[in-house]
């Protein structure tokens, strides 16, 4: 994870498109500026921060599932249940389904987990939209390669 | 067509929290009910489950924004059963 730069998943370490699910790995950094707020003597990883380790992988889901075409956006979280603590260095598995495959948008449904314990889980609303920007797809095919994308998902089908 | 409503209407109380007495055939979703789109992603979700379709929400959309159709076309609710209507008889087809 690089908490500042919004990155919070490390890699992809399953997808499965006839089942439309995915596995990623995150683990959280020893030292950050975030943890010096939040909170001075107990560091934690932010709640909304899983919450958006949880938008990122299900986005690469949806990613991987229309092929590149298409950009998904988190739009709603729901039921959203933080279970325990989460402080660094912590190696985290997270967990996405594609839940409903909507018109334009999609509905998922995410766990995350250390060392097969449950640590937060969540319904998310993504909004499916083509790429606003050229320089959003270069970026996310970028990723995509950093995270360790299968080649096979980076077309339609 | 009145199972249909029902069902719809239903949707909307639940899922905006509209009491379901204001919702009638009649209703404008988005002007009479003030239904938003985030809103209305999640009753598209509820009916594409209820219904086991897929409503076309991106191609409405696209139809209304070029003006090709309007929005009491989609959005009206009784138009909107007909749609739903339409969508179920064509998968059964």
């Amino acid at each position: 994870m690089r908490l500042e730069y919004f990155q919070l998943i490390d890699r992809i370490v399953g997808l499965d498109r006839d089942a439309r699910t995915i596995r990623t790995e995150a683990t959280v950094p020893n030292e950050s500026t975030i943890f010096e707020g939040h909170f001075p003597g107990h560091p934690l990883m932010p709640g909304v921060l899983l919450i958006e380790s949880m938008a990122q992988t299900s986005g690469w889901l949806l990613i991987a599932l229309n092929g590149f075409a298409r950009m998904p956006f988190l739009a709603a979280v729901k039921e959203a249940k933080l279970r325990r603590f989460v402080t660094p260095g912590e190696r985290l598995t997270l967990d996405a389904q594609l839940a409903h495959d909507g018109s334009g948008y999609a509905v998922t449904k995410v766990k995350v987990s250390a060392n097969g314990k449950p640590i937060c889980d969540s319904e998310l609303t993504l909004r499916v939209m083509p790429f606003p920007h050229p320089d959003l797809k270069v970026h996310m095919v970028s990723m995509a390669d950093r995270l360790g994308f299968p080649m096979e998902a980076r077309t339609d089908g | 067509m009145s199972s249909t409503f029902d069902t719809v209407a239903n949707i909307i109380a639940e899922t905006c929290d509209i009491p379901r007495e204001k919702i009638t055939p009649e209703s404008h979703a988005i002007d009479d009910l003030g239904i938003d789109s985030l809103d209305f992603l999640d009753i598209a979700f509820a009916i594409d489950k209820a219904f086991g379709i897929k409503l076309p929400l991106e191609q409405w959309t696209q139809e209304v924004n070029e003006g090709k159709a309007t929005t009491e076309e989609y959005f009206v609710l009784n138009n909107l059963c007909a749609r739903i209507d339409e969508l179920v008889a064509a998968k059964g087809a």
